[in-house]
């Protein structure tokens, strides 16, 4: 008897202690904002009146199981109907949620207006990385994964954000409603940073809305949250929250470096680069964008992504393959990489694919060249 | 009278037929056979297998997740990886195992001679080892197989995937024809061939729950034909259906895919409540409680199951009017598939239970399905849904209810009608190994993907960041020793079939029904006369 009543107790004490694993990296976060805060708590409410169901309706079956077995002699009734019990366990488990239905509504109504915000950001995903861009402001970047190859092949060992690093964080302010537009320029994607509770689906020729407006300054970590091909484990999302006034400041300096750097790069067009530097800055390119799919000696994936290596294309058609690779080509995985990527760059891996691994056309693609091809010469 | 002069006829026609026919000899036997027990062998067998195939792969995706860091496969290889064994699991293993059962026991538990329509039967087997020819082929193909899961969402199925995707709609068709084929069977057989006096209301539970399964089954299997055709013409054929810059829309494609996903889910769940209300009452020596309720909230569930596609696809921007209409109506389902757990419950209540190996499947079946049904409660919060959208929160619910649900109650029936259909008893302590390995190691393998999902490990992924390192260590420990603990199935089911202790006609001491009636094992030909119901 003791025993039983000790298990009784230890069971009923279970729900009382979850709240206990709020901050462990076993449950949902409570998060950065009131939404997700409430979007914790409805989380927790729910759990709680799973597990106290749980514990009525299993341990009347354990208890069935431990008493009415026929090893001890237990003789079976032969009841099989009682509409007054039926009606009963119909409408408690009703009323039961429409309790639940309540909140829920309440927090689903406030997570899908996004009126009135203070700022708003654009982001676009493509495989296998997100782009921002923030409205009226004049500043738009991609973020890529910063993570190492060799630390995933294990070559290199596994950093503390191993995988949940990028080489530009989006940065955003405290204390603003932040609205996002979230879109993508290939497969859908989905935008996910769980200390926010915001997870949007990125989705191709159409724009999404959601908001957020964080509490705490902090670095906030996610991912594309959809199956969105090969690389979808590695494009992380990662946030910089600031204090309005940092971020002011953080906002004006990126916005006058962005517009210098587009000054510059018109500059860069007169340029006539070396072989070795093209070659050397475009090996450097190819293997950041495009070994991805193209694989690091142009073999490609066949059936999935075409060969660069011995490419007709390349050896045939200069101007195809300076085209291609600033546009894209239209229904198929390949980007345009013309806003991806300055000049300089363009220039140097369209080289690099030109006298790569047996490719050797010899020719030399210019920051001029390229520059022209923009203008449709 | 006209009932008495179909009886008569039929019975001095299969006197006749008995001098000559037996099984046939040879590989002829199975190829051509109409005989709803040779049918129902052979789609259990190929669910068996498809099942380790299936298993195999999740061996594959567990190995690689064994520790972070790529290891073993490529990403484009993990993804075909997760989307074979999707597939082969819910068409090849958990479908295949149903329709067999249903071959197997729906005409000797109706009191029926065969399947209504046993040409059709033998088709639509025959055209299944076809179907997964064609799709585990198109693996070794340039570039692969699908890769885009088994949702095969647009446009990544579309304009993004492998050469090979032509493949997977045909054997997609493939598998839709032969599962509206066996579905008809099933509705042509319990509606014209009960035996007289079983009336609806004493049909027994799994016939029920087929019936209603049938139907989705015809309602839902030629939309995936449909959605699966418009991504064969738009990857091939120039069409837009789902590409915007045609005009067309992504978003369509999941509302399509999902208003027959959602049916599939009950499709594969209904008829694992059938085989749990024929088991327990068996071991608990008591009748079902609530029957007519049973009956009724399995219609329910089925008529809801057309209402609640969306919850699937909370996140891609819906109007807050939508999200609430899904909500709503996915929480209303809780209602009937409560009653049923409660009833199941009531059942035992006071009952005589004594604990064989289909027994302790049938219980574990309850317990684990209602953790899944719990999860399921908590994703129908949409808010809540946001933080747990394709996360391993996800992965561990629909494996509580796919695994430990039908899964877990297939291996109940074939426990429990495996002496009826060999005519021997199976090892049962062997059995009784294969039941407690499995539960322990399931439960280590699902349980901690909770965690892991709660935490922000998503779904679909080869890699992952380092606070989620040691709890995949345990799944992929409990996943390798799931694997392994069906080894002794096979063992155990091999052993059966070539011997054992002979079973009696009843087999179980609790048994009731027009199955039990018949010799072990049952005749090549059963109820050629047809019993009388009181």
């Amino acid at each position: 008897m003791g025993v039983r009543v000790k298990l009784l107790l230890l069971l009923l004490s279970l729900p009382t202690s979850l709240p206990v694993l709020a901050n462990s990296r076993f449950n949902m976060t409570p998060g950065v904002t009131d939404i997700s805060r409430q979007v914790y708590d409805l989380h927790m409410t729910i759990l709680l009146i799973c597990v106290v169901i749980g514990i009525l309706v299993f341990g009347a079956m354990f208890w069935a199981i431990i008493h009415h077995r026929k090893s001890k002699g237990a003789k079976a009734a032969q009841f099989h109907e009682s509409t007054r019990v039926e009606i009963l366990w119909t409408l408690i488990p009703f009323l039961i949620l429409i309790a639940m239905a309540v909140p829920a509504t309440r927090t689903l109504i406030a997570m899908e207006d996004p009126s009135q915000s203070d700022l708003t950001v654009q982001i676009t995903g493509s495989q296998w990385k997100w782009h921002y861009r923030y409205f009226d402001q004049g500043v738009e970047f991609y973020s890529l994964l910063a993570t190492l190859p060799q630390e995933i092949n294990g070559s290199l060992s596994k950093a503390g954000n191993y995988l949940l690093e990028v080489d530009r964080p989006l940065v955003l302010p405290t204390d603003r409603k932040i609205r996002f537009l979230i879109t993508s320029d290939d497969v859908i994607h989905s935008w996910w940073v769980p200390a926010f509770a915001v997870k949007k689906d990125a989705i191709p020729g159409f724009i999404n809305e959601a908001w957020t407006r964080i509490n705490t300054p902090g670095m906030y970590r996610g991912q594309c949250a959809e199956l969105c091909g090969k690389d979808h484990a590695f494009m992380p999302i990662v946030v910089d929250a600031r204090e309005p006034e940092q971020f002011a400041q953080w906002l004006a300096q990126t916005k006058t470096r962005q517009a210098e750097a587009k000054a510059a790069e018109q500059a860069l067009a007169a340029m006539e680069m070396t072989r070795d530097e093209l070659m050397s800055l475009g090996e450097q390119v190819y293997l950041r964008s495009c070994a991805a799919c193209h694989q690091a000696g142009g073999e490609g994936l066949p059936g999935a992504f075409p060969a660069l290596k011995g490419s007709e294309l390349i050896l045939q058609d200069r101007a195809a393959h300076i085209d291609v690779v600033l546009h894209g080509k239209a229904g198929t995985a390949m980007q345009n990489f013309d806003k991806q990527l300055a000049l300089k760059e363009l220039a140097a891996v369209i080289t690099y694919e030109r006298n790569a691994w047996g490719n050797d056309t010899g020719d030399l693609v210019q920051p001029g060249d390229i520059a022209a091809a923009r203008q449709g010469q | 009278m006209t009932q008495q002069d179909r009886t008569q006829t039929a019975d001095g026609h299969l006197e006749v037929e008995h001098a000559h026919h037996g099984p046939a000899k040879g590989i002829g036997r199975w190829l051509f056979t109409t005989n709803h027990k040779d049918i129902g062998s052979m789609y259990l067998l190929f669910s068996l297998t498809m099942f380790l195939v299936g298993g195999s792969m999740a061996m594959v995706i567990r190995a690689e997740l064994f520790q972070p860091g790529l290891q073993l496969v490529e990403p484009n290889f993990f993804n075909q990886m997760t989307t074979m064994h999707g597939l082969v699991m819910i068409f090849g293993a958990v479908m295949p195992a149903f329709v067999g059962l249903a071959n197997w026991m729906v005409p000797m538990m109706i009191g029926a001679p065969d399947m209504a329509l046993p040409r059709m039967n033998n088709w639509s087997f025959w055209i299944l080892p076809f179907a997964f020819a064609l799709m585990l082929s198109s693996l070794f193909m340039p570039g692969g197989g699908p890769n885009f899961g088994w949702t095969f969402y647009a446009p990544l199925s579309t304009h993004y995937s492998p050469d090979s995707t032509g493949l997977f709609v045909f054997s997609i068709h493939i598998m839709g024809i032969s599962s509206i084929m066996g579905a008809m069977n099933v509705i042509v057989t319990i509606w014209n061939l009960r035996a007289p006096g079983m009336t609806w209301m004493k049909l027994p539970l799994f016939c029920w729950t087929w019936l209603i399964t049938a139907f989705l089954l015809i309602a839902v299997m030629p939309v995936l034909a449909g959605v699966a055709t418009m991504v064969l013409t738009d990857k091939y054929f120039g069409t837009s259906f789902f590409a915007a810059a045609g005009g067309g829309d992504p978003v369509m494609f999941q509302h399509i895919f999902w208003f027959f996903g959602h049916p599939e889910v009950y499709i594969m769940i209904l008829p694992s409540f059938g085989i749990i209300s024929a088991i327990l009452p068996t071991f608990c020596r008591k009748p079902l409680f609530g029957y007519s309720s049973m009956v009724y909230a399995t219609a329910s569930i089925a008529g809801l199951s057309f209402l609640v596609w969306a919850h699937h696809m909370f996140t891609v921007g819906m109007p807050v009017a939508a999200e609430l209409f899904f909500m709503y109506c996915t929480m209303l389902i809780s209602v009937p598939t409560g009653v049923k757990v409660f009833n199941w419950v009531a059942t035992m209540w006071r009952g005589s239970l004594s604990f064989e190996v289909p027994m302790l499947f049938a219980l574990a079946f309850i317990i684990l399905f209602t953790i899944g049904g719990f999860s399921g409660l908590m994703l129908a919060m949409t808010p809540a849904d946001f933080q747990y959208h394709d996360t391993y929160f996800v992965v561990a619910h629909f494996h509580y209810v796919l695994v430990t649900g039908a899964i877990f109650s297939v291996m109940a029936a074939v426990y429990y009608w495996l002496p009826k259909w060999t005519g021997h008893m199976f090892n049962e302590r062997l059995a009784k190994w294969h039941f407690w390995c499995s539960l322990v190691s399931v439960n280590v393998l699902f349980f901690p993907m909770h965690f892991l999902g709660l935490a922000g490990m998503p779904r679909r992924i080869p890699d992952y960041a380092l606070q989620f390192a040691d709890i995949n260590v345990l799944v992929s420990i409990g996943g390798f020793a799931f694997g392994l603990s069906q080894l002794i199935f096979v063992v155990v089911l091999v052993k059966c079939i070539r011997g054992g202790e002979p079973a009696t006609a009843a087999v179980w001491e609790g048994s009731h029904g027009l199955e039990w009636t018949l010799p072990s094992p049952a005749p090549y030909h059963t109820f050629t006369t047809p019993p009388e119901i009181k």
